[in-house]
């Protein structure tokens, strides 16, 4: 499923990447909420779990075998925001080393594969954990539900980006079909093992398993013959801080940029309908030359680029561009403040429990 | 674990491409692919001017062509994507050999092909020419943030050791008479991943412990500081500026 350069057009590439961006920054920070100061051995030895993962060969039937793609399954075992952090490392050390996926399309290539898979496995995964009843066999149905939705999520979210800034205009509908029904299929898969895997670890350290949290049972000793509650000298592992302002404004930021970038192409997309039929008609065969002569960044494969797409194409990257500026600077302000407020709680870090 | 760490994609030389910092060659190949995927696809001829630029990169760096070629056969699922294309895409048809195809598809195969092959054997000629080292203290000084290359830096480190505690489970498993045949012998496997990820997870936590020892406080010391002089940048820069003449002449024509 890596996508390769020329694939997507420039500009959505860039948008994707910014989103990518975006959500690995906020993975980094959330990723030390989950691990603490652990969290760069951690997350990079699970990332090369991951890596390795993906090579474990299941045999389907005579000759052909699948294999895990790890996103649902990273963020059920460790986590969302490290779960992000490990696939999305993974494909980046791939596209670099391994020429799996190319350099321009790693923001696409995160953003469908590490983010959509992931944060859908884990929404799902937590939705039915907290439906269902608090046992060892809820965690696997539900490691099998957020596998299973996951993979086909990622298919939708890849036909989404190909509909906006694809370079080739393949019926999106065909598009969809297809890649919806082999990722079903892939997905079932997938879930098969991501439950099974997810079983296996929680069989033997369940204390492991990120989703299977506030599962375990209260130790009990048994003094004089009767059961007593221990002490409680286990200190909790500490719980993901409560949603704060600054992950909502992030949030918030990342969901306006999707928007100010796709929207726009959208706008821009629609016209071209229209001027297809007049390039198809060769009414506007010498206009192209003109439009296009003076932007080199835009990338347009569409036959007969023309100038509303072009126009609102560059729109749509300035005010991406605009929008990164002008959130990086509230970004920046707030941080800056934040960061004096807790200054003096946060500066060392050094661990004492070692 | 010396003699282990250099990847087997890694090449080793001493030509002036090898010599050259990591982060201005990532930033070279990087620029390269974005102006090649910036380029009109109907300017057939710029992307064999590409191919040739490659080629003297390739030249200049001695990667023999079987290498590159043989690496380049990643991209073999995409290919038969992009064959596809022409009996699916829409607008106007053409009749080649008795078939129907979309001249619209044809371009869009012709452009995955084209700047698909022409990013993969870019990254290629990044990978034969860097140690894996090198690429991390390029990223790590290009402004990728320290934390994300730490973590990198330990996946590559112990990617193969988890690999081969893999190789062995799957050993084990042989030895015993085991053979994976069809989805009823998932749960096995299922179970060896689970034990691996318990296996590594622990490992991470032997692995910090060791580093707070030695007096790891959040942030690894940087020994090597990589430098480029402005001949290095002008020299590794050399491939993107001519790309972009290329890319040029290709909007201009």
């Amino acid at each position: 499923m890596h996508v390769p350069d020329g694939f997507i057009n420039a500009p959505v590439s860039a948008a994707a990447g910014v989103v990518a961006a975006g959500a690995v920054a906020v993975s980094l920070r959330g990723a030390r909420r989950e691990l603490d100061e652990r969290t760069a051995p951690l997350a990079g030895l699970v990332a090369a779990f991951i890596f390795a993962v993906q090579m474990l060969n299941f045999p389907v039937a005579a000759g052909t075998s699948g294999h895990l793609l790890g996103g649902a399954l990273a963020a059920i075992l460790v986590g969302p925001y490290t779960g992000v952090l490990c696939v999305s490392v993974v494909l980046l050390m791939q596209g670099i080393l391994f020429a799996d996926g190319g350099l321009t399309a790693l923001g696409v290539n995160i953003t469908v594969m590490a983010v959509v898979t992931t944060v859908v496995a884990y929404a799902v995964f937590r939705g039915l954990v907290k439906v269902l009843p608090k046992k060892r066999p809820s965690i696997t149905v539900s490691a099998f539900a957020a596998a299973v939705l996951s993979v086909p999520a990622a298919a939708a979210a890849f036909t989404l980006v190909y509909a906006v800034g694809g370079t080739t205009d393949v019926p999106i509908g065909q598009v969809l079909t297809a890649m919806v029904g082999v990722h079903v299929l892939i997905g079932i898969g997938e879930a098969t093992i991501t439950a099974l895997t997810v079983g296996a670890v929680i069989a033997v350290r369940p204390d492991l398993v990120y989703g299977a949290r506030g599962l375990t049972a209260p130790l009990k000793l048994r003094v004089n013959g009767e059961l007593v509650d221990a002490p409680a000298a286990e200190p909790e592992p500490a719980p993901v801080a409560a949603r704060s302002p600054r992950k909502l404004l992030l949030a918030g930021l990342a969901t306006s940029l999707v928007l100010a970038g796709f929207v726009s192409f959208y706008a821009s997309a629609s016209p071209d309908g229209l001027e297809k039929v007049a390039a198809d008609k060769g009414i506007d065969a010498k206009a192209e030359d003109h439009a296009t002569a003076d932007s080199p960044l835009a990338d347009y494969g569409v036959e007969g680029v023309t100038n509303a797409r072009l126009s609102g194409g560059l729109a749509g990257v300035i005010g991406v561009g605009v929008t990164v500026v002008a959130g990086t600077g509230v970004f920046w302000a707030v941080r800056k403040r934040r960061t004096n407020e807790t200054s003096p709680a946060s500066t060392s870090d050094i661990p004492e429990n070692v | 674990m010396g003699a282990g760490h250099t990847h087997k994609l890694y090449r080793h030389g001493h030509s002036p491409v090898h010599a050259l910092p990591p982060h201005t060659k990532l930033t070279a190949v990087f620029a390269f692919v974005v102006v090649v995927v910036s380029t009109p696809r109907e300017a057939v001829w710029a992307f064999a001017l590409y191919a040739a630029l490659l080629g003297t990169v390739a030249y200049a760096a001695r990667v023999p062509a079987s290498f590159l070629l043989k690496r380049l056969l990643i991209e073999v699922p995409f290919v038969a994507f992009a064959v596809l294309m022409p009996f699916v895409a829409q607008g106007e048809r053409v009749d080649v050999l008795g078939m129907s195809l979309s001249v619209n598809g044809l371009w869009g195969a012709w452009n995955v092909l084209a700047k698909g092959t022409l990013g993969v054997a870019a990254s290629v000629l990044l990978a034969a020419t860097t140690e894996l080292r090198e690429l991390l203290l390029g990223l790590q000084r290009l402004g990728l943030p320290p934390l994300l290359v730490q973590i990198a830096s330990f996946m590559i480190r112990y990617g193969d050791v988890i690999t081969d505690e893999m190789r062995r489970m799957r050993i084990a498993r042989e030895s015993r008479g085991f053979e994976a045949r069809g989805v009823r012998h998932w749960g096995v496997l299922a179970k060896s991943a689970g034990a691996l990820f318990i296996r590594s997870y622990e490992r991470g936590e032997r692995v910090h412990l060791a580093m707070i020892s030695r007096g790891y406080a959040g942030s690894m010391p940087v020994i090597d500081e990589v430098t480029a002089s402005r001949a290095q940048w002008s020299y590794a820069l050399t491939l993107p500026c001519a790309a972009l003449v290329v890319c040029l002449l290709g909007w201009a024509l």
